[in-house]
């Protein structure tokens, strides 16, 4: 039997308090868009407070057209789930062939899929923030992306993250 | 991992058999934030990473795991939750 590790702090009577993970999501493929996303989800059924910054290609996870529609990049990606030599990745429908292998090796796992994980994360309260410059640079506007994102630029989420326990880059 | 047979009285019984992380966390989250604290979860996983997994939750929430067995590649696990959630 293990004692929970927050059992010294709360011995004080002092509410200790809960530990934080911010991440940022830089990729906007679809086999890079889980790992935050499980990370998120994971963290935050832990009791965490969790923030997510999407950043660059990240942006396109909260992107109402995009984020149904990320891709499994079959070019310059040799661990892809489509064992074919490089140089073919970039024949057409190499993507989609890819993408399609990637989906239904996650279905096979009952793995939730993409807005089912961003449902689950919002739902335990996950925070998403959308990079501002990047909606400036790509030309995306507030409304094309889900509900309930915060528009931030890096020193808001510096903000956040420097209070934060794990801090990771993906 | 150690067989306890003295198992306390289970409230819920959660079956987690076919799932990979994150879900078994997910779902066993959800499950003791309902619960009171005190009452026992019982959790069947068969995720291998689960063996490590159940245990950190359990450290990370301030639950405490009170019994687990491992048999067959189909894991127990009994979390009782914690008072100072």
């Amino acid at each position: 039997m293990t004692l929970p590790a927050s059992e010294a702090a709360t011995d004080s009577g002092v509410e200790p308090k809960p530990k934080r993970l911010a991440l940022v999501a830089s990729k906007g493929t679809l086999d890079q868009a889980y790992p935050p996303l499980i990370l998120a989800t994971t963290a935050a059924s832990l009791g965490w407070e969790v923030g997510i910054y999407f950043t660059f290609y990240g942006l396109d996870i909260l992107h109402q057209d995009r984020f149904e529609k990320l891709r499994v990049a079959s070019l310059a990606n040799p661990a892809g789930p489509i064992k074919i030599p490089n140089l073919l990745g970039a024949v057409p429908g190499a993507t989609a062939a890819a993408t399609k292998v990637m989906k239904s090796w996650m279905k096979k796992a009952s793995m939730p899929d993409l807005p089912e994980f961003i449902e689950m994360a919002q739902g335990l309260g996950v925070r998403f923030f959308a990079c501002a410059t990047t909606m400036g640079v790509m030309g995306v506007d507030e409304s094309d992306l889900i509900e309930g994102c915060d528009i931030a630029g890096a020193t808001a989420f510096l903000d956040f993250a420097a209070d934060a326990d794990v801090q990771l880059f993906v | 991992m150690t067989t306890q047979t003295d198992v306390p009285n289970t409230h819920e019984t959660l079956d987690t058999s076919g799932l990979l992380c994150p879900l078994p966390v997910y779902k066993a989250g959800m499950v003791l934030g309902r619960l009171e604290p005190g009452q026992v979860l019982e959790l069947i996983c068969t995720d291998p990473g689960s063996l490590q997994d159940i245990p950190a939750m359990a450290r990370q929430r301030g639950d405490t795991l009170v019994a687990s067995e491992d048999l067959n590649g189909t894991q127990r696990f009994w979390i009782e939750k914690g008072t100072k959630q």
